[in-house]
């Protein structure tokens, strides 16, 4: 695999986001991730993979296991880049909503 | 507490979903864009030309703190009251390939209603070069005020 993995590409995935919402809590190992989906689990590994690629999941060892915790560093730098461009459009919006009550107002 | 503005944007698409809740009526909503006074007052924007009807088209023209114009034009494709606006949207002068957007206003309740605008751009890069404006503005006014603050210091 030659993909470029970067976190965009991580998280427009829906099962991907459902495992970092699922090891958000705590610390899993990789069956017990793919324990909580129906999907094979070849699948929801190759999820996990993906995921540690581009570092929103990070491995610890536990002995002979190997548990997945979320990065939650890298889940803020997401979070962070489309939040400028929501907040503009959010000011933009509460504006409109104050001229508009406004003008019913003075109706 | 839920977020009344919520963008929707999958990777490597060439569009994003702007959705807003207002707490107003549909047809206020609606005014809102239909009027080209009150287009001024929320979009900060001089209103040159809006032509709302099919074949029509609208011209903006903002003026930013240092005195330079901006124009914004486009072409509208659909203009059904209360209910759906399509149009193109272009800023002149700038690099960002003319975009096509459909917005559809929703009544949610007799006090409530939906606006949903989704952006179609001409490739998934420019897409992400428009999300990422907001970003890099805000990166550039705060190394802006540092080098104000910074520069202040040594005086």
């Amino acid at each position: 695999m030659n993909l470029r993995r970067d976190v965009f590409q991580a998280i427009a995935d829906p099962t991907r986001r459902a495992i970092l919402l699922l090891v958000a809590s705590q610390s899993m190992t990789a069956g017990a991730i793919a324990a909580n989906f129906d999907t094979a689990r070849p699948t929801v590994s190759k999820h996990v993979q993906i995921l540690t690629e581009c570092q929103l999941l990070e491995q610890e060892q536990n002995g002979r296991e190997i548990y997945y915790h979320l990065n939650a560093n890298k889940l803020k730098e997401i979070a962070d880049f489309i939040e400028p461009f929501r907040k503009m459009w959010d000011d933009r919006f509460n504006t409109l909503e104050a001229v508009m009550k406004n003008y019913q107002a003075g109706k | 507490m839920e977020r009344k503005t919520k963008i929707h944007a999958e990777d490597n698409r060439q569009e994003l979903t702007i959705t807003r809740d207002f707490d107003l009526p549909l047809a206020l909503l609606f005014k809102a864009y239909e009027e080209p006074g009150i287009v001024e007052q929320w979009m900060g924007t001089r209103v040159l030309k809006l032509e709302n009807r099919k074949h029509g088209s609208y011209q903006f023209e903002t003026t930013d703190p240092m005195g330079n114009k901006h124009g914004f034009n486009g072409t509208i494709h659909e203009f059904i009251p209360n209910r759906r606006i399509t149009r193109t949207f272009e800023m002149e002068n700038t690099p960002f390939p003319v975009q096509l957007e459909f917005l559809e206003f929703e009544e949610l309740s007799a006090g409530n209603s939906r606006l949903v605008m989704k952006i179609v751009f001409k490739t998934p890069g420019d897409r992400d070069q428009l999300l990422k404006l907001p970003f890099a503005q805000g990166i550039n006014m705060a190394h802006n005020r540092l080098q104000k603050v910074m520069s202040e210091d040594r005086e």
